[in-house]
This record gives structure tokens, sequence and C-alpha cells, in this order.
């Protein structure tokens, strides 16, 4: 088997417009959660959210460009020019031949099936644009991404609700690891902040009105945001013989069915994906100095997951670090392990964990250590990012210092 | 619609019809536990109230307990609709 390293990390999301604007908002402890702005938000009872803001679509996209990428797509190709730049890789031969694209997103392209049902329902037309499902459909970033930068290898999208990017990165890892490919492009990205995509996350009844507070015992729902995070994620000789910054290396990862409720989670489930990932890894669980929760602020997976990690880890729970990054740039559904994954390089290679801000009241059902609303200095060896979705489908990755 | 007994008898059938048991069986003391609802149950049960009495119930599933609408029973979940109505009548 063959290790795996991170040579490239792009990203756009509520917090920043790039890596560096990104992982400076998380040392900083700011909130990118505010007041929605789109067309009948007004008739919204949900109406904050962790929204791209100051992003102009057309000074960086053509018309024609526009009319095939939708919002998550647009995320996705920004976010991949970023970290395919900074990986310094150049896709041709036998690279582009065998490396592909894999992707996470829940919903694919929301805001061009809600504009297109407003313009045939409620404005009553009858005919709608020629590229509608080009546009709207799930694998559209991922191919972009592969038309883009001639990534010829195995490319597909994956759709885990809220562990699709972790989903998605854990196959690109596979693939790299088995001697598939030498590199491969992966991430996830997420776009249903619009009318009809808050509108119908209302109706579960689970969002919060005034912010994220993941672990605190006043918390009171999730709060969705948007935008992508993609990497490069390169076999280990391949990186050293070429002399790429490496910043952080993949050791391992695991998937778990809870096969129990379609929205409730279980500790079980969650229990068996961490462990499984520290077992994939080959590593013991007192070597894990940090983990970036799923932590999305509701009452049953916060109290979940945390009795989770307490039955992994045992008294080393009380040890380790564990924070919520949603707290400062929302819930990025199908592409929030993604964004997420950027706190662990975060640890790993600058040595700062980011905090999980809003923190107001500790919950004894959550007594860990979650780095409450300043980050912290630590030198950490293995970080951990979990991810566990609607449906009861799980996946948590394994991060080393290299 | 806009008489108490009818507000009860609705309730009680959109109960049932969530409990999968005859609305005769629904008491005005039960709890949602005694139904067997659950919480993904509750929320479809406030859903239809809405439909049903065209109002809006303040609920958020994070924190029943301080929702400013009260659902330990049968007679409450009633008379906070009936409070609701009355509002909206207003």
């Amino acid at each position: 088997m063959n290790r795996v390293v991170i040579t490239g990390a792009g990203t756009i999301n509520a917090l920043g417009q790039d890596v560096p604007q990104t992982l400076e908002a998380m040392r900083e402890g700011r909130c990118g959660i505010g007041e929605l702005e789109f067309r009948d938000v007004d008739r919204l009872s949900i109406k904050i959210g962790g929204q791209v803001k100051g992003f102009d679509p057309e000074a960086v996209f053509n018309r024609q460009q526009l009319s095939l990428y939708d919002r998550f797509t647009q995320f996705t190709l920004i976010a991949g020019a970023e970290a395919i730049a900074q990986s310094g890789l150049r896709f041709d031969g036998e690279l582009a031949a065998r490396a592909g694209v894999v992707l996470g997103t829940a919903g694919g392209g929301v805001s061009t099936w809600d504009d297109n049902y407003r313009s045939v329902y409620e404005d009553g037309k009858n005919r709608v644009h020629p590229f509608v499902v080009p546009k709207l459909m799930n694998n559209a970033a991922a191919s972009h991404l592969s038309m883009q930068w001639n990534l010829k290898g195995p490319s597909f999208t994956v759709s885990t609700a809220c562990a699709s990017s972790n989903h998605a990165m854990a196959q690109a890892f596979q693939i790299v690891r088995s001697g598939m490919s030498k590199a491969m492009v992966t991430g996830g990205s997420e776009s249903m902040l619009c009318f009809g995509g808050v509108k119908a996350w209302e109706g579960l009844r689970v969002m919060s009105r005034d912010a994220c507070r993941p672990f605190s015992a006043n918390r009171n729902g999730m709060v969705q945001g948007e935008g992508a995070g993609i990497f490069v994620f390169e076999d280990y000789d391949h990186a050293r013989a070429r002399g790429a910054e490496i910043l952080a290396e993949v050791i391992g990862y695991a998937m778990s069915s809870d096969a129990a409720d379609i929205v409730m989670p279980s500790k079980q489930g969650a229990a068996r994906a961490i462990s499984g990932a520290l077992a994939d890894a080959g590593i013991a669980r007192d070597s894990v100095g940090y983990i970036n929760a799923h932590g999305t602020g509701t009452a049953a997976n916060d109290k979940t997951e945390c009795a989770a990690v307490a039955d992994v880890f045992g008294t080393h729970a009380d040890r380790l670090m564990m924070s919520s990054t949603k707290s400062m740039h929302g819930h990025l559904i199908g592409g929030t392990g993604a964004v997420e994954l950027l706190a662990c390089i975060m640890a790993l290679r600058d040595g700062v964990i980011a905090p999980t801000i809003g923190y107001e009241e500790p919950d004894p059902e959550c007594a860990l250590d979650v780095v409450p609303n300043e980050a912290r200095d630590a030198r950490v060896d293995v970080a951990l990012s979990n991810a566990f979705a609607f449906g009861g489908l799980n996946a948590v990755l394994a991060l080393r210092r290299v | 619609m806009t008489f108490g007994q009818d507000v009860e008898t609705r309730v009680k059938e959109i109960l049932a019809e969530q409990a999968l048991i005859d609305a005769s069986d629904v008491k005005t003391t039960d709890t949602l536990e005694d139904l067997g609802i659950d919480s993904l149950g509750l929320v479809e049960c406030i859903f239809a109230f809405e439909e049903e009495f065209d109002i809006s119930i303040p609920f958020n599933a994070n924190e029943p307990d301080k929702s400013d609408f009260d659902i330990s029973s049968v007679a409450d979940i009633v008379a906070g609709i009936q409070r609701l109505k009355a509002e909206a009548a207003g």
C-alpha cells in the first residue's frame, strides 16, 4: 500500500474565498454566519446562514460558462484551481490518464432546480434554458473540474448527505493508496442557500434562528452554509520525488451505516466509524490529539457524537480536543467535510486548533474539551474528521502531521 | 372549525393517524409518549396541525421544552392550538 499525502488545498466558503483567508478566520474565531440575501427570503422563518458574500461570478466566469455552471460548480472550480495551483501538478501523459476527480455533494444544482421550477410554475413559462439538466446534475462539478484540468482517470460524485465529501475523499484516498493513480482531486461542494433549499430544511424544525452553538447547553439547531473544499491527494513518493510541499498525510478512513433511523444518529454507528478509522490507520487511540467534530449544533447530534467519542477513546477522550467549525462557516451539508478538513490541516501543520465559537453554557452530555470560543496553540500528531449523515451513513478520516 | 370541540376532535384524529390507532382511543390526558409518537412523528403532527388550522406553531425540535407551544398532553396541544387560532383571528 502506498502512503497518501495532501499537496494542494483550495476553498471558498463564508469565512473566506481561499485557504489563507479561511484559516485566518478560523484562527480568529470569526463567525461567517449572517443574514441571508436572496429572492423571497422574507417568506422564510430561518433567515440566517453561512453565505458566501462579496463573490461576483461574472468577474470570474464568462457568459457561456455561467450558462453551464450552477453555483456549486462555480465554487468547485474556484477551490479546485487554488488546490491544483498549490500542488504544482501538471496533468498530462500517464499521470492525467489515471488521475480523476471524486467529489461529494448532497444537492447538486439546487438553485438551478429552484430557479427553473419558479420559472415554469410561478411565472408560467413553458420553456427553459437548454442546459438546465447538465447544469443541475450532481456530477456537473466533477465533470467540469476534469475537463478544465485534463483529469482522465476514475471520476464520479458521491452523495451521502452530510457525509458526502468524507465519503468522496475516502474513495480518492483508496484510489491513491492502492496504486490505481498517483494523484486524485477530491473534496466536496454545496450550494443550497436559495429559497427552496432553505424552505425544505425549515420543515424538519431542526434549524436555529439565531446561531450555531455546537456542544453548548443552549444550542438550538443547525445553520446552513455553502461553498467548496477541494484537495489534491498524491502518492507520497511521487510528491517527494518532485519536491512538493506536503500539507498533511491521510493515513486511514472508515465508513459505517447505522442501519437504524433515517434522521436520528446512532452512537454505535458513529463509534464504529471512528474506531474503524483508527484501525485502518494502524494507530493507537491515544495518538489522536484533535477531532474535527461533525458538531452540527442540534440536540441529537452533539450528545450522540460526544458519547461515541467517549466510548471509543475511554479516558483519552478527556485529553483530546474536539471542535466544531460549523459554528463559524455553517453546515455545508455535502461539502462540509471538505472545508472542515482544512481545520485538521491547520492543527497538524500549523499547530493551531480552530475553536468552537458561540459556546456559552457547558452541557454535561457534551463534557469534552471543545476548544470553546478561542483558537489554541497545540502540537498535534494525528487528527480525525468526523461526518455523520442523515440516513445513518458515517465516514471518518484520519490524518497525520508530516 | 372554530369551536373547541371541533379542534379537539381533529387533533385527536391527526394524532391517531400518526400513532396508527383509532381516534376514539386517544384520551385528552394522553402524552405523546403514551401514544407512541416519537420526535419525528411529532414534527409531522405539528405540520399537520398547521395545515389543518392555518396557523404557525413555534416549535423547534432541538428544544421542545422551550418552544412556546406546550406538547405535554393532548389537552395542552388542543389549548395551544385554540390560543394560536384566536391570535390569528385576533
